[in-house]
């Protein structure tokens, strides 16, 4: 019988890399004589390795084992926990993930740091042979072929067990069956021992046995059978004579014992090796070959769900089953006498139906802390690297977040620590000379605000040097050299492609390269990034979220008989335009007066060649919305509900459309499209452009 | 039906070991550590335990020596799943109780072969 275990490889590497981190952060953590938290960081080194092994990740194993035997000294007290000790297991615990990773790929992993890892902790160990791989691991199976022309020994075995023997589970029998598998046996027992009924003790065993074992075995294989009872039992094992005949000539030795031994307790035990391992390995191997074409490699990722998350969710269906049958028993034999009862169901639907939405999108979600908690360890690595004592503050890390907006925000949440700790925070004598403590500190804190999530990152580091920035941009041409810009738009500056005000490129930072990245991460996720910073204090970056990316709270607006959907993020504020507010500008360009802004308008009628009901300007609904920190108003004829719609994507179910982001259906079953701002404004540039162009053409 | 109660921390390895006993034709129910093991054993009864030694709470020595104090479990075949192959693990095991054990990397032929030298 083969069994394919290539299926539990994701979870192993899944609850792995959770050991990794979970070491990581005890490792961080660890102070001397803190006994649960080694043995913590243990058992996940230990169950890494173990897996590991299982599914042939022999150098993972083989590093592992070095990082176990380390954390086995620590436990057990032979070692005192030093923090040299600590950072060598740091390091090696990035090697393991390494090693896991290029496992997972099925690629070979030969980098430089786990060579020089492996031989720090050898060298730790006073342990010369790294290379030593645990016999049992490649420990043969006791049925592995038995070749026809190896010699048959004849095999003579006295088997005298204790009397508790049987006290730890073991039985005589199935030994001797095991035995059997082996090759030919017979079975003699001995009942002298056995002591009258009435002193017979039913959990003691009162027997001897003498065994001859007629097979081509070793006598280590034979050894091996009786592993577990060895401390428990007198065992002789002797070779009577080598034997080179067939099977039904053989005859069952006896010796010494006949006199002694009942005929009613001896029987024997049929050989069948020489047929069955044929058998089975046939049915194996086919069983193995059809297996692997079924098994094609599925790349799933999987959510860990919380107990009560489901059993509030059953909960839920449950109530929504309620609610169903008194309805469809309404149903029956209606009149208008029950327009209340109905309309009370009816309600309790509602609520039920929201209840049980907010339930599954709660299955999705995540504590942040699984974002945050890979920052200590990078704030530790940064502290030595920079040589700055930063502290780092995490707050609201069970604040939830969807698990793919998590996934996505890791990187860029990283870059922003990084700079923070690299560019944001002083150095020591700077900070000294300043007034400020010593240590600078960074902090990480989430909370929800209306639909969203927030992320800050914030260091109480020199700030942003607006000047330097505003210099910077005006030397690039970023910005015009007598432009006067509010400090938000110096900051926003910051997220252009190419912009460094690095003096020096360090290794950690500054490379110019990120920071426009950083922004379109956080725009493709629907959020977006606010800078704040004072000169001498800090500077405070704020990453607002959508909590998921499969719901959107969308205001519905009508543009002749279509209906479309405006993200709410995206809405500034809706109004009825004013006459006396309307600028038009060269070409078709309109521009409104927005208090201190100029708003370019767009109407969505022609942006998509509808007919619209309302084709003029003035009275007309304006819905200003921003994107890229640009706003414009979309002039539409009608503002509808506002409501939670789910998405469908456009380009799984028909393909990209510009300008729409987006499809859903609603309660009336019609499908609406969902408008993709920033693809909108592009539309609109592109037209002015052409439009321009052939103005410039009608010119000439 | 021979029931097997499986006692691991790792999910990956209960998973597999769940698999290859249910593959097998076994009966089997699990627990994460040797406290949810013994509780589970109390509620129940078993042909066979396999355990993991390393597990929070309560380890696998612990929970061997807890069972063998139940009268259902007094001869109930243990076994430990250990990494380390060392005479002092097997000792340790022995004294508390244990059947045998199995040593790891995780073997599902050679853990089917092993339980049947301890179930009928």
């Amino acid at each position: 019988m083969s069994i394919d275990l290539s299926q539990f490889i994701p979870s192993f590497l899944e609850e792995s890399f959770e050991g990794l981190e979970l070491m990581e952060s005890s490792l961080l953590n660890l102070e001397a004589g803190d006994n649960e938290t080694i043995h913590s960081i243990f058992r996940a080194a230990h169950s890494i390795k173990g897996g590991a092994g299982t599914f042939g990740f022999y150098k993972v194993t083989e590093f592992t084992h070095l990082v176990e035997t380390l954390l086995d000294e620590m436990r057990d007290g032979r070692r005192e926990i030093v923090q040299s000790d600590v950072e060598i297991l740091l390091g090696a615990v990035d090697c393991i993930r390494l090693l896991i990773e290029s496992a997972r790929d099925e690629k070979e992993c030969d980098d430089e740091k786990i060579i020089q890892t492996s031989k720090l902790l050898s060298q730790t160990l006073h342990n010369e042979n790294t290379t030593e791989r645990s016999e049992e691991s490649i420990d043969q199976n006791l049925n592995s072929d038995t070749s026809d022309e190896a010699p048959r020994h004849h095999w003579n075995i006295e088997f005298l067990p204790e009397h508790q023997l049987v006290q730890t589970g073991n039985d005589p029998l199935l030994l001797f069956n095991a035995l059997a598998e082996l090759g030919e046996l017979s079975v003699q027992a001995n009942v002298d021992n056995l002591p009258p009924l009435t002193d017979m003790c039913a959990e003691e065993l009162y027997l001897q046995w003498q065994l001859t074992l007629v097979s081509s075995c070793s006598e280590q294989e034979i050894e091996e059978v009786f592993e577990w009872v060895e401390d428990e039992c007198q065992l002789n094992i002797s070779e009577l004579d080598t034997l080179n005949k067939e099977n039904n000539n053989q005859t069952p030795v006896t010796i010494a014992s006949e006199n002694q031994v009942a005929d009613s307790t001896q029987f024997y035990l049929q050989n069948t090796t020489p047929e069955t391992p044929k058998e089975i390995k046939n049915s194996s191997s086919k069983n193995s070959s059809t297996e692997k074409t079924a098994a094609k490699k599925v790349e799933v990722s999987s959510i860990r769900v919380g107990v009560d998350k489901v059993d509030s969710l059953i909960n839920l269906v449950g109530e929504l089953v309620i609610t169903q049958s008194m309805l469809s028993e309404l149903g029956n034999d209606f009149n208008l006498d029950k327009v209340e009862r109905l309309n009370a169901g009816l309600e309790q639907l509602l609520q039920n139906t929201k209840e049980l939405q907010e339930s599954v999108m709660r299955i999705r979600m995540l504590p942040i802390s699984f974002a945050f908690n890979r920052f200590p360890r990078l704030i530790h690595d940064l502290s030595k690297k920079t040589g700055k004592s930063i502290e780092l503050i995490i707050k609201g890390e069970q604040t939830e977040l969807d698990k793919t907006v998590m996934e996505q925000i890791g990187d860029p949440l990283v870059h922003l620590v990084r700079n923070a700790a690299d560019h944001g925070i002083e150095t020591a004598e700077v900070r000294l000379a300043n007034g400020k403590p010593e240590q600078g500190t960074i902090t990480l804190d989430a909370y929800h605000q209306g639909g969203n999530i927030v992320i800050e990152i914030n260091d109480d580091g020199g700030g942003i040097d607006r000047q330097a920035v505003l210099n910077k941009a005006k030397e690039k041409g970023i910005v015009d050299a007598n432009a006067t810009l509010t400090d938000a738009q110096v900051f926003d500056l910051l997220f252009e492609p190419g912009f460094s005000t690095a003096k020096e490129v360090s290794d950690i930072s500054g490379r110019g390269v990120g920071m426009d990245v950083v922004k379109r991460n956080i725009q493709s996720l629907g959020g977006r990034i606010q800078v704040e910073s004072q000169q001498g204090k800090g500077s405070t970056f704020r990453v607002h979220l959508p909590l998921t990316l499969a719901i959107l709270d969308g205001q519905l607006v009508r543009v002749g008989r279509e209906v479309y959907i405006i993200p709410l993020i995206s809405i500034v504020e809706s109004l009825q335009v004013q006459n006396e507010l309307i600028n038009r500008v060269s070409g078709d360009m309109v521009l409104y007066r927005l208090r201190d802004d100029n708003v370019p308008v767009l109407p969505v009628y022609q942006l998509f060649n509808l007919p619209a009901n309302n084709t003029e300007l003035s009275n007309a609904l304006l819905v200003v919305v921003e994107a890229d920190g640009q706003k414009v108003g979309l002039m539409v004829d009608d503002l509808l509900a506002q409501q939670q719609v789910v998405i469908k994507s456009l380009k799984d179910n028909y393909q990209q459309v510009e300008g729409i982001s987006g499809a859903t259906i609603l309660g009336d079953g019609s499908v609406a499209m969902i408008l993709d701002i920033p693809g909108m404004i592009n539309i609109a540039l592109q037209k002015a452009q052409y439009e321009q162009k052939q103005l410039e053409q009608e010119v000439m | 039906m021979t029931k097997i109660l499986v006692v691991d921390d790792s999910n990956s390895i209960r998973d597999m070991v769940n698999f290859t006993l249910k593959s097998a034709g076994y009966d089997t129910q699990d627990a994460r550590d040797g406290q949810e093991g013994l509780n589970k054993a109390k509620a129940s009864s078993f042909d066979l335990v396999i355990t993991d030694v390393n597990m929070p709470i309560m380890d696998g020595i612990t929970l061997c020596q807890e069972l063998r104090k139940l009268p259902n479990f007094k001869f109930t075949p243990i076994l430990m799943l250990t990494t380390e192959s060392s005479g002092e693990m097997k000792l340790k095991g022995k004294a508390a109780g244990a059947t045998g054990w199995l040593v790891k990397p995780f073997n599902p032929e050679k853990l089917l072969a092993t339980i049947k030298r301890v179930v009928r």
